[in-house]
């Protein structure tokens, strides 16, 4: 399954996750401090050249992650239009915008692997109740069986069309979560069988 | 050990095939798809510890990275953006969905709606609209009228979920962990 891990190299791609998690927190917080649409915009602008050193496909990576942003810029720029405070409008926006692009700019540029090790270190204290390996496992679990639930709805959607001309819709929830259910019990039956999941 | 385990993995991976179903954009251009349909029967299939947890791991893997979420967002930029509210009340959604069918012994079909209701729509607004009054520095009320549009699509996922949770029961009720 595709990560949202770019495959260009920048110079943040070496950073540690650790040292880059913790600069995005520091960063989000100093974005709620600032009020003044100047001092968010030179923000804004920090992030945006934090793009640079990856090249332009790099930036429109950046780019398209933020797409989702903007029917919430478009709400807020009409609001503000019509309530005659187009500052107040620019500080949510930029700040927004911001803090998104800071947060996806982390995700560009740390790999899978790297996160997963962060958050074994951070759940190090729960190992009473939730051992590193039963974690390391479930989150191996999810990322196989995605496609492999997605491949088992398409062939229930096209059995469905070979059946009636009506759009599959509703009638495929009932097939998929079964499809779930039966594959927890199967993997369920094969940890056991290998020696059980702690 | 094992059963909950696979459970709640393969649950965590219903919610992310559940965001893949093709999706109506509504008013605000954010999609209404199945996904928070699966959060609700997380909770009132597998019950509310169980359907809590496949909540968040399915939260843990959108936030280091995976694309899961609908319309292929995900990372840790969905944590810093409007929906965060939405985000952070998914969990606690499907933990009152279940605790709802665990506790209430009416039909199941009842139960299942009621905590959906209660889980997918009160607790999760609940937690989403202040989420969105503060980040888009909005009053209460001024946030609450953002999210009346969606408010017909999430109750008729509400239904489908109850429907589908009794459907299971009839045809396998073994599977039912929330009745288990």
């Amino acid at each position: 399954m595709l990560t949202l891990t770019s495959p260009v190299e920048t110079p943040m791609h070496r950073l540690p996750a650790g040292v880059k998690l913790a600069a995005l927190c520091l960063f989000t917080v100093l974005l709620f401090a600032l009020s003044t649409p100047a001092a968010l915009a030179v923000a804004g602008l920090v992030v945006a050249g934090l793009h640079l050193p990856g090249g332009w496909p790099f930036a429109r990576a950046g780019l398209r992650l933020l797409r989702p942003l903007w029917p919430f810029v478009v709400i807020v720029a009409v609001w503000h239009g019509i309530t005659g405070d187009p500052r107040g409008g620019a500080v949510v926006i930029l700040r927004l915008a911001a803090a998104v692009a800071a947060a996806n700019l982390v995700t560009m540029t740390t790999r899978l692997s790297d996160m997963i090790a962060v958050i074994e270190r951070l759940a190090a204290p729960l190992t009473p109740v939730l051992p590193p390996r039963v974690l390391a496992l479930a989150i191996a679990l999810v990322i196989r069986f995605v496609p492999v639930l997605a491949q088992r709805a398409s062939q229930i959607t096209e059995a469905w069309r070979a059946r009636s001309p009506r759009r599959p819709g509703r009638h495929l929830l009932v097939p998929v979560t079964l499809a779930a259910l039966d594959d927890a019990e199967h993997v369920a039956e094969a940890l056991r069988a290998r020696g059980g999941a702690g | 050990m094992e059963r909950s385990l696979s459970h709640i993995a393969l649950f965590a991976a219903l919610i992310a095939v559940l965001g893949l179903v093709p999706k109506i954009d509504l008013l605000a251009g954010v999609p209404i798809t199945a996904q928070s349909l699966g959060i609700m029967l997380c909770g009132t299939v597998l019950g509310a510890r169980r359907g809590a947890l496949a909540v968040l791991l399915f939260l843990l893997l959108v936030a280091i990275g995976l694309p899961l979420l609908a319309g292929g967002r995900g990372g840790l930029g969905v944590f810093a953006g409007p929906s965060v509210g939405f985000l952070l009340g998914f969990p606690v959604a499907a933990f009152v969905a279940g605790w709802v069918v665990e506790r209430w012994r009416a039909d199941v079909g009842l139960a299942a709606l009621a905590g959906s209701v209660l889980g997918g729509i009160v607790v999760l607004y609940a937690f989403g609209i202040p989420g969105m009054a503060l980040m888009l520095d909005k009053s209460m009320s001024e946030a609450t009228l953002l999210m009346a549009p969606f408010l017909p699509g999430d109750a008729i996922k509400a239904v489908m979920a109850a429907l589908v949770t009794r459907g299971l029961a009839r045809m396998r009720p073994g599977a039912l962990l929330s009745r288990g």
